[in-house]
Order: C-alpha cells, then sequence, then structure tokens
C-alpha cells in the first residue's frame, strides 16, 4: 500500500472514482445487453438474438429517421465547419483589433442559451417564415443545427491555429506566393487535422439533439432523436435498446477517430 | 513621402475589413438562427395569445402577470400562481442538488485522474469523454431502465431479501436528479480536472511538512487551488440542468415536470405562445444571473494563486 504514504493520496477518493466509472459505464452495458434479448422484455432475460435489430432495420420509420438524420447531420456539419474555418482565421494569429471580442462572443453565445430557449426563439421564428414563404422543409432544421454546431467545430479549429506560427506563410509569401497559393498549399494542409476534428464534432452534436429539433420539425420531419423520444414516451420494447445499440456504436466510433486525430497534434 | 506609417496603418485597416467579411458567414448564420430569434420571443411574451396558438398582434403584460400569478376566473382577483411556482421552484432544486451531487462525485474522480501517471491519464479522460459525446437521450432511455420498477436495481434488492416490493423511483423528482447527475457529470469532472493538472504538488508537500492533515490540505490548499475549475464546473452543470427538457419528460413522467416541459406544454396543449414566451424569456434571466455570479466568482479576490 505504497499509495498510502503518498502525497497524493486523499482517503477515500479512488473508491469514489471507482464507483463512478461504474455508475458511468452500468447503465449502457445494461441497454447494450438487453438490445440482444430474445423475448420483448427489457429486464428478463430470454436468450441472445439479433431479432430486434432485424425489428429496427425493417422498421421503414426508423431508416426513415436515420436517414434524415444523417443527412441534416452531413450538411450541417460541413457548412458549420466552412464558415467556422472562416471564422477561426479571422480571429486568431492576429493582435487585438476592434470587434475580436465582440466576435469571440458571438461564436460561442449558442453554447450559452438553454436549448429550450434557443428551440422556443426558432419555432417561433420559422413559423412565421413558414407562414411567409410557404417552404417547410429541412432548411430550417439545417439551419438551425448549422448555428449550433458553429462553435463546437470553432474550437478545436481555432486552438489549432494557435498552435501554428506565421513563419511558413512568411516564407512562402517571400517567394511571390499569391494568398490563395499559401493557403492552399501551407495554411490547409497544416490546419487539415484542427478542420476534421471539428468536422467530427459538429457531426456528432447535430446528430445528438433532441431538443433544439423537436421544436423545429415540422410534421413527418422527425430525426432518429426525436423518433425514439416519441417511442420511449409510448412504452419501451427491446428495439429502442437495438437502435441506441447502434446509434452508440456510430458516436463512440466517431468520437474514438476523433481523439486520435487531435492526440496526434505534433 | 507618403510614408511608411501611413501605408503600415492602411495595411491593417485592409486586414481588419478581410478579417470582417471572413467571419461574416458564422456571424451572420449565428444571428439569423440563434441569437436574432432570441429577441422576437421577447416581443411575443409581450403580445396576446391567439385562439389556436401564435399570437395576436395586440399589446398585454397579461403573459408576464401569469408567469407569477393567477387570475381567479370568476371575481378576477389575482393569487399566487402556486402550480408555476412550484415548477421553477423544483428546476431550481433539482438543478442545484444535481449541481452538488456532480461536484460531490465529480472532484474525487477528477482528482483520481490527474494523480495517475501520464500514460493513462489519457484513457482515464477518453472513459469520462466517451459518456459526454453519446447522446443525452440514450443515457437518459439507460438510466430509466436501470431504475425502473423491473429494473436491474430493485430485481437485485428484491433477491438479496433487502426489500420485498420494488421502489418506486421512476417517475418522482428523484428519477429526474439521479438521471441529470448522471447525464451531467462529465461536465463537472472536465473543467475540475483541468485545474487539478495545474495544480503544483510542492505546495501540499509543503502543507505536510508544516504538520497539516490530509483533509486539511485538501480544504486549505487542494480546494482553494482548483476553485476555478469547481466554479466553472458547477455553472456547466447548473446552465443545462435548469432548463432541462429530455431527462424529465422521459424520466419525470407528465406530472413531475420542469421549466422546459411547462414551455414545451405552452405551445403544445396549452395554446398560449405568450407564457410560453415569457416563461422562456425567465429562464434565460436565470442563467443570465447564473453567469453573472460566475464571472464575479472567476475574476474575484482569488486570482492571486500561482
Amino acid at each position: 500500500m505504497a499509495e498510502r504514504f503518498s502525497i497524493r493520496y486523499q482517503p477515500g477518493f479512488t473508491t469514489i472514482a471507482a464507483i463512478c466509472f461504474v455508475m458511468l459505464y452500468m447503465p449502457i452495458a445494461v441497454l447494450v445487453v438487453y438490445a440482444f434479448n430474445a423475448t420483448d422484455s427489457t429486464s428478463a432475460w430470454g436468450g441472445f438474438s439479433l431479432h430486434w435489430f432485424e425489428t429496427g432495420w425493417n422498421n421503414a420509420q426508423v431508416i426513415d429517421a436515420s436517414i434524415r438524420s444523417l443527412k441534416i447531420g452531413a450538411t450541417a456539419a460541413v457548412l458549420a465547419t466552412s464558415v467556422a474555418t472562416m471564422a477561426a482565421l479571422a480571429t486568431t494569429r492576429t493582435p487585438p483589433y476592434p470587434g475580436l471580442t465582440f466576435k469571440y462572443a458571438f461564436i460561442n453565445q449558442p453554447l450559452m442559451v438553454p436549448e429550450i430557449v434557443t428551440g422556443v426563439a426558432l419555432l417561433i421564428f420559422f413559423s412565421r417564415i413558414k407562414i411567409w414563404s410557404g417552404y417547410t422543409g429541412l432548411g430550417y432544421l439545417i439551419a438551425a443545427h448549422t448555428a449550433f454546431c458553429i462553435p463546437f467545430a470553432y474550437l478545436p479549429i481555432r486552438a489549432r491555429l494557435e498552435s501554428m506560427d506565421l513563419t511558413l506563410e512568411r516564407a512562402a509569401a517571400d517567394l511571390y506566393a499569391t494568398p490563395w497559393h499559401v493557403f492552399r498549399r501551407i495554411t490547409l494542409p497544416l490546419l487539415w487535422p484542427g478542420i476534421l476534428a471539428g468536422l467530427m464534432l459538429a457531426f456528432v452534436i447535430s446528430l445528438d439533439d433532441v431538443v433544439i429539433t423537436e421544436f423545429v420539425k415540422s410534421g413527418g420531419q422527425d430525426t432518429l432523436p426525436t423518433y425514439m423520444l416519441g417511442q420511449i414516451r409510448r412504452g419501451v420494447t427491446p428495439e429502442i435498446n437495438a437502435i441506441s445499440t447502434a446509434f452508440l456504436l456510430l458516436s463512440v466510433g466517431i468520437v474514438t477517430l476523433f481523439f486520435f486525430i487531435s492526440r496526434k497534434r505534433d | 513621402m507618403a510614408n511608411a506609417a501611413e501605408i503600415a496603418r492602411k495595411a491593417e485597416r485592409e486586414d481588419v475589413r478581410s478579417r470582417w467579411l471572413l467571419s461574416a458567414p458564422a456571424l451572420i448564420i449565428i444571428f439569423l438562427a440563434a441569437i436574432g430569434p432570441l429577441a422576437i420571443v421577447l416581443v411575443y411574451s409581450f403580445l396576446s395569445p391567439g385562439p389556436y396558438g401564435d399570437v395576436v398582434w395586440k399589446f398585454s403584460p397579461e403573459a408576464w402577470i401569469s408567469v407569477f400569478l393567477e387570475r381567479d376566473i370568476f371575481d378576477e382577483t389575482l393569487s399566487l400562481a402556486d402550480a408555476n411556482l412550484a415548477i421553477f421552484w423544483r428546476s431550481a432544486k433539482l438543478a442545484l442538488l444535481t449541481t452538488i451531487a456532480t461536484m460531490v462525485v465529480g472532484f474525487p474522480t477528477a482528482y483520481f485522474i490527474a494523480t495517475r501517471s501520464e500514460r493513462t491519464r489519457d484513457i482515464w479522460l477518453f472513459l469520462i469523454t466517451i459518456p459526454f459525446w453519446t447522446n443525452l437521450l440514450i443515457r437518459t432511455f439507460a438510466v430509466l431502465q436501470i431504475i425502473r420498477n423491473e429494473g436491474i436495481i430493485n430485481t437485485a434488492l428484491m433477491k438479496l431479501g433487502i426489500i420485498d416490493r420494488p421502489i418506486q423511483i421512476l417517475f418522482t423528482d428523484t428519477a429526474i436528479m439521479l438521471g441529470m447527475v448522471y447525464v451531467y457529470l462529465p461536465l463537472m469532472v472536465l473543467p475540475i480536472y483541468a485545474s487539478l493538472e495545474k495544480l503544483d504538488f510542492r505546495l501540499v508537500e509543503a502543507g505536510y511538512d508544516l504538520y497539516a492533515s490530509r483533509f486539511q490540505v485538501l480544504r486549505r490548499i487542494i480546494i482553494p487551488l482548483v476553485r476555478p475549475g469547481i466554479i466553472a464546473g458547477s455553472i456547466l452543470v447548473f446552465i443545462p440542468a435548469i432548463g432541462s427538457y429530455v431527462t424529465p419528460s422521459v424520466l419525470g413522467g407528465g406530472k413531475n415536470m420542469m421549466i422546459a416541459n411547462l414551455i414545451e406544454l405552452q405551445f403544445g396543449q396549452g395554446r398560449n405562445w405568450p407564457l410560453g414566451a415569457s416563461l422562456s424569456i425567465s429562464v434565460m434571466v436565470i442563467v443570465m444571473i447564473a453567469l453573472l455570479l460566475y464571472v464575479r466568482n472567476a475574476t474575484g479576490p482569488d486570482t492571486r494563486n500561482g
């Protein structure tokens, strides 16, 4: 028990940490296990089966909602990452200029407002526009998702930019490269890991959203999370477990990828 | 004589202008689909409700009055709106309790991670981050399955003979709190960890040299030094908790509402958009107050450490 004499030791902390990690993963583990249950119970084990994955796969509503989620997520992530990259280029590696702190505050603002309030605000705003324009497509959801994804895409890109100094760009400019060439051949390749990380974060954040989507969506525009929320309110079958498991696998995959990309930053 | 200083100034002006152009798309999108609509909410909170939802463009303070007061349908007298106030009170109470509970569990966990070796630290951190990036609804659903009457907790307790009837946890305030602690825990651990990582353990050693006990070192040295992390974590947990929508609607059932559910009701069956708008503004105000307290504390007299 050498640890007990270390100056870092605090009694009970390791136990609490252990409980914390078990607590974090136990519910998810149980959820995943019952996704493979053969019977329609989510509490009594009736043998291993892939039945519920099959049910989910054959459920047109689930597939529909999944495709919609992916469409919105991909579009919003690409849009948010593009504009966030531009904004990051505009707000880093510069002496302070008027409006710089305003931009930081503005870009991070979606993080400060509770989702329910943004949801309500967009419901009101978009319902007016829907009446005026007659357009009821996915555009509203994509716009809303893009807006709240921007701060998440912005963070890793800005962090990456701040760790790059201007020497290489200056050298290129000295060698008569045009600003576009400098950007295309030097800044962009160096910035790429940051952009990729931002893209993945934005995608995951968009896929996860329930509240804002729930308020903004028109009829028949369920995304996978809002469809699941509706099902959970109605009662539970292992089908939801199966869908959750597939969803978890996707998110964890993306996050793991993100983790390795951002770790290789040196 | 078209001197260098003037050319430099001109170049600088141009640089600032192109930087504004470059950030314009992001700013415009956020303005149109996040910040701007908040102003509309404020306007709507002062209008009259339309018969089938939406609003009638007629000024009325009625929505704001009914946030706090109730008009008697017979004699028009005002009394406190007990139902609304109870929901506000429940939301504030649950958000605060959640913040405290995540602090009690999160601080030792962050400390545990921060005192691991360089190599394993990343793995522990990764384990905290994964749930943070997985879907909040799925995590809430996972909690639901655990605490149900037929869930693993009740089944285990009954098998062990500790209880003979399942304890009703689901659809109570306790369930909502458990769910919120579960989903927001990483938001407390991460900032505390960030502070602890920078902690200079020589100060801890100095404390022991001066005959401080473990507890005194914790209370007098470690906690004051990581206070910024604890405060940041509390803010990060409190803000989403007070506006929480998914957790109370999944774990609280229809009866145990929080503010967000009350707001949703006004835009659904309630058909009272102005009231929903004024309730939303109220949530914003609570969040603003919390943020102001945070800024005051973060830049308060305690910045002298280091």
